[in-house]
């Protein structure tokens, strides 16, 4: 079996462009607006919910021929929350000022249309393997998204990326300010509007008449 | 009529074929401009009216001049008083001082809309709309007079682009284009749209007006009742407009010739008008009955952008609501709106740009539900 066959391959590529979760199945929107003010729980945020969809396919794609069609969503629950409860732990554990930032948004993965979403359209009918580099794929197409928005946010939001202060003194003092309106999550919708706007305007020339 | 007959002896070049045919849509602009043209526009909500929509943006701007006039004379005499040289301004010389305090607003505020809108039409091939015309004139009347001009580029390319042109242009938007670009303003810079330093122009211009000290503050009238101090200006002063505010708003009288002139050429709706005061009035009477607010009815309503706002913003014809019913509905909404949010927001010392915003979001709604009741009440009828 080649791990590495050119359907993995789309498996894993196809969820960063032509079929992102955010961009193009406008999944996961919730969380993308509420943790995006500051890069660095936007990056903590992606690779949480990349983890998790990872694992969490592969669990559902190993045990899918022994759960019960009818009580599916109940067992796929248990599985994320079970994930999600140790992402939390381990999260308050080693970085507990993110944690603290995202709130309960490390929670809220449990909800996150982009697990179940993946776990009933990918995991329940496919191979352990396949489902891996699915959930890893997603999870990444979602945390880039996270990453753009976020950079953008706090860069004109804080004029700093990752807590490092770019935009240098001497353009306050001549006048310059932060836009507020960046650490709000209107204007995350708006950005994320424009990053949806400027991925359809390249990649669907069906779209274009 | 020479002006005429060079613009048709050049329009070959811009017809299909000639050597400046891209930029069509630029000449197409310039010519319904400045002369009638024989066709009316085909589509957005001009089409209920037999008259060209630039001559109804012209009528606006003109019933505009007013409320434009007096706000820069009365940048002029804040200045002065400011500075406790009143004594010595001259009427002329603190007009002046206001033109010019203003004119690079004015001018940024066309260059750059009007820019956006020509590109934009340019990019889709598509004729060129002239909304912008009153938005451009508007923005610079609704904003504080010390808005420092880069923040004014972003807010009006922001509400150009995202309130107007995304949503198919001139016609199509949900909200009022000056309304969203003073929204921006408030909610990205708010240390240079609310509070007690900005009101009044503090720098001397070409030899004209004062040097104020730095950290100089004046609040405006609804400021101070935000902060439970006393307002120290007469109704008098409010209804004249001789108190600090954002540019265009302050005077009653200037905005009231500015009304006559809309409602005479039946422009604006008075439904729309009169309903807005109506809500306010009410609202203004209950809290004051309740004693939640410190201030009468009428110097909520002349206080602030409420009069403004009702005049040039309520009526808008493109974001209001369109049936006579949900006019009264519409107005009175973001009348009572507005005095809610002043009185029981402390965080908010004026409320109508909100209430406004408010009110266009919910005018579909209200459209709706007044041609759904229309039609089951002819079904009951009918049966």
């Amino acid at each position: 079996m080649n791990l590495f066959s050119k359907q993995n391959r789309e498996v894993l590529s196809n969820p960063l462009n032509l079929d992102n979760p955010i961009m193009v199945q406008v999944l996961g929107i919730c969380s993308a607006l509420a943790v995006t003010s500051q890069l660095k729980p936007a990056i903590v945020m992606g690779l949480a919910v990349t983890i998790i969809t990872a694992f969490s396919n592969v669990i559902i794609s190993l045990i899918r021929n022994t759960i019960p069609n009818r009580i599916r969503i109940i067992v796929q629950l248990v599985v994320v929350a079970a994930l999600v409860t140790i992402v939390s732990q381990i999260l308050k554990a080693v970085a507990y000022d993110v944690s603290v930032q995202l709130s309960v948004y490390v929670g809220l993965i449990i909800t996150n249309c982009i697990l179940m979403g993946r776990l009933e359209a990918f995991a329940m009918t496919n191979k352990p393997w396949p489902s891996f580099l699915d959930g890893i794929g997603n999870g990444l197409g979602y945390a880039m998204i996270l990453v753009i928005v976020g950079a953008v946010r706090e860069f004109f939001g804080r004029g700093s990326l990752l807590g490092f202060k770019l935009i240098p003194q001497s353009f306050y003092d001549a006048g310059y300010m932060d836009n507020g309106m960046m650490s709000m999550p209107a204007m995350a919708l708006i950005l994320l509007g424009c990053v949806i706007w400027i991925h359809r305007s390249y990649f669907y020339k069906e779209d274009k008449k | 009529m020479s002006l005429r007959n060079y613009l048709d002896k050049i329009r070959p070049n811009f017809e299909e074929g000639g050597k400046l045919h891209a930029f069509k849509s630029v000449f197409d602009g310039f010519d319904t401009f400045l002369y009638v043209p024989n066709e009316t526009s085909k589509s957005g909500v001009s089409i209920h009216d037999a008259i060209d929509s630039k001559r109804i943006m012209s009528i606006v701007v003109i019933s505009l001049l007013p409320a434009l006039l007096f706000g820069m004379y009365n940048i002029g005499y804040q200045n002065a008083v400011a500075a406790g040289k009143l004594a010595d301004a001259t009427c002329w010389g603190m007009f002046l001082y206001g033109l010019l305090a203003l004119l690079p607003k004015i001018l940024v505020s066309y260059i750059v809309g009007l820019g956006i809108e020509f590109a934009w039409a340019q990019w889709k091939g598509e004729e060129i709309q002239e909304g912008y015309l009153v938005s451009g004139i508007l923005i610079p009347l609704i904003i504080p007079v010390t808005t420092p001009l880069w923040i004014l580029v972003l807010a009006i390319a922001f509400a150009v682009i995202f309130t107007k042109e995304i949503f198919g242009g001139t016609g199509m938007n949900i909200f009022n284009v000056a309304l969203a670009a003073r929204a921006f303003l408030f909610f990205s810079y708010p240390s240079r749209m609310t509070g007690d330093s900005i009101w009044v122009a503090s720098d001397s211009i070409c030899g004209l007006g004062y040097t104020l000290p730095d950290g100089f503050t004046m609040a405006t009238p609804l400021g101070q009742i935000a902060q439970g101090v006393d307002v120290n200006h007469s109704v008098c002063d409010m209804v004249l407009g001789l108190i600090p505010g954002s540019v265009g708003e302050t005077s009653v009288i200037a905005i009231a010739i500015g009304a006559v002139i809309l409602l005479w050429t039946n422009i604006a709706s008075w439904k729309t008008m009169l309903s807005v005061f109506i809500g306010g009035t009410v609202m203004g009477l209950l809290f004051h009955s309740t004693g939640a607010t410190p201030i009468q009815w009428y110097e909520h309503l002349v206080l602030g952008g409420f009069c403004f706002g009702a005049v040039f913003m309520a009526t808008d014809p493109v974001t209001s609501s369109r049936t006579e019913t949900g006019k009264w509905v519409y107005g009175f909404f973001i009348g009572a709106m507005a005095i809610i949010i002043r009185v029981l927001n402390p965080g908010y010392p004026e409320g109508m740009m909100l209430a406004i915003l408010f009110g266009n979001m919910f005018a579909p709604l209200i459209d709706y539900c007044v041609v759904q009741s229309n039609i089951s009440k002819r079904a009951k009828r009918a049966k």
